[in-house]
């Protein structure tokens, strides 16, 4: 039994737009939502920019309870269950409490750590000798899957309901293991997704590891510099991304508006071998994901139009455009279009690869390639490889079949999803 | 403190916590947390919490155990209010 999967349902809550309709404007036009935040450099961080969605009080209300926002401090948290709950809505669901438990559909939502700032406080009450007055909230706000148990018990699914953690994998390997899913016939619907904080201590490690942005403080918006030659390393970014995925059977007896099909893709490891170690990869194991995952979905690389990298603006870009080439065997004028959402988002971390397949999706849907902002000074490493024009700074409308879409993270962990125009 | 003014106060700590409105409606002495105003037994602990912040006492753990109807909290407030 294999099943055919389709995306029918999209949420979002990205620096640059909380919310499909915002998000695809601000991709569309390119407009960054990196800003400079006064508490990074009041903790002396190098880098003192980074992209935080924008959420009212009001704006949280519509997705938690009043009880559910009592002593509520996690940013991924309530990310994730607001793009989870548009997400689901957007497929065509109701959201009811009492709703019948639906054994069909699943979840895996993913994230690094979850409600970093709830753990501090407890961290604090605990050194204070006060852990009863931790209450009943620090549990479920702390524990990685927290994310995936609250979203379980507002939709009220029961499929498998389950949190992944692979770095800045960890949103594409989601949708990857819920497509696995569904085409074997375990659910019909799985909401695939991920989340990370808005928060100085989910970024504070990257900044002490020198490979955050640190050169544009006083123009934020220019920080994030993926593919340029003054590319000074990543800006933190934060959100959620969320997808739902459904057997097409399923989509199609639901009469569900379908943005796209998931035709195949790859999970590898490069095992720290080869040049790859905890924080750097395997070039052969990101090249041989993104060919086994071509292989998974049974497409030429002749056939790809798009590439969404993962394309951070470390040091390591001009690396991952070579490994691009050398996988689908295309270079120069022949490379397909290729751009990075952190250009206007910064580096998600847990979130970037659910929120880049959300913006992904999106070009197939409307046809259009979204910019690539901040990189007027293309890499001349990376100009020797590829045609200027192949990345582009102005949005192209065009027709698309194909967009092929990786994230590669700490632990030297690669995934590579195939997303196709949808066609009977 | 009068029984019925702790009642009173206890019936704001408890709102924010109750799953069934109509229970809480007619709340009297005998209401039951779990049974009667369907709360979620892991926020008896928050509402332990909120009793002690607004009546400025301690709770100890085999008090706290008892507290599950309005009664017992209201007799295990008067007793470490007057200790």
């Amino acid at each position: 039994m294999s099943n055919r999967v389709v995306i029918t349902g999209l949420g979002v809550v990205a620096p640059n737009g909380v919310g499909i309709e915002e998000f695809t404007k601000a991709i569309k036009a390119g407009i960054s939502g990196v800003t400079f935040h006064q508490n990074l450099k009041d903790k002396g961080f190098s880098c003192c920019i980074g992209g935080v969605p924008i959420i009212s009080e009001e704006k949280k209300q519509e997705y938690l309870s009043p009880l559910q926002l009592r002593g509520f401090n996690s940013t991924s948290i309530l990310y994730g269950c607001m793009a989870g709950i548009d997400a689901w809505k957007d497929a065509g669901f109701s959201l009811d409490e009492h709703s019948d438990l639906d054994f069909n559909s699943g979840i895996i939502f993913g994230t690094g750590t979850s409600g970093i700032e709830k753990f501090r406080e407890a961290i604090y009450k605990i050194d204070d000798q006060k852990v009863r007055r931790l209450g009943s909230t620090s549990v479920v706000q702390t524990m990685a899957s927290g994310i995936s148990a609250y979203l379980g018990g507002i939709l009220g699914l029961g499929n498998q309901v389950t949190t992944n953690s692979s770095a800045c994998t960890t949103g594409t390997e989601a949708l990857l293991m819920g497509f696995e899913r569904i085409k074997n016939g375990k659910s019909k619907r799985m909401l695939v997704g991920s989340s990370s904080d808005s928060s100085l201590y989910t970024w504070g490690g990257f900044d002490a590891m020198r490979v955050m942005s640190y050169k544009y403080n006083e123009t934020p918006e220019k920080g994030s510099r993926p593919m340029s030659e003054t590319a000074s390393g990543f800006v933190p970014g934060s959100g959620s991304g969320a997808l739902v995925l459904e057997s097409l059977e399923s989509a199609l007896e639901r009469k569900a508006n379908i943005y796209a099909e998931v035709i195949g893709g790859n999970i590898n490891s490069g095992g720290q071998r080869n040049g790859g170690t905890l924080t750097a990869p395997n070039a052969l194991a990101v090249q041989k994901c993104i060919r086994d995952a071509l292989a998974d979905a049974a497409i030429n690389s002749s056939e790809i139009d798009v590439i969404n990298g993962h394309l951070t603006a470390t040091s390591k870009d001009a690396l991952e455009i070579e490994n691009w080439t050398k996988a689908l065997q295309r270079k120069e004028g022949e490379f397909p279009y290729i751009n990075s959402l952190k250009s206007m988002v910064g580096h998600c971390l847990a979130a970037a690869g659910a929120i880049e397949c959300v913006a992904s999706v999106l070009q197939i849907k409307e046809q259009f390639i979204f910019p690539n902002i901040n990189c007027e000074d293309i890499h001349p490493e990376i100009l020797k490889i590829v045609s200027e024009e192949k990345i582009p700074r102005k949005m192209i409308e065009k027709e698309i079949n194909n967009i092929v879409k990786a994230s590669f993270g700490f632990g030297d962990v690669n995934a590579c999803v195939i997303f196709k125009k949808y066609t009977k | 403190m009068k029984k019925e003014e702790l009642i009173t106060k206890l019936s704001v700590i408890v709102k924010p916590y109750i799953q069934n409105e109509e229970a809480f409606k007619s709340l009297s002495e005998n209401t039951d947390f779990i049974n009667d105003l369907e709360i979620n037994s892991a926020n008896l602990v928050d509402i332990i919490l909120d009793i002690e912040d607004e009546f400025d006492i301690e709770i100890d753990n085999d008090s706290m155990e008892q507290m599950l109807s309005i009664k017992a909290t209201v007799e295990i407030i008067q007793i470490k209010m007057n200790a």
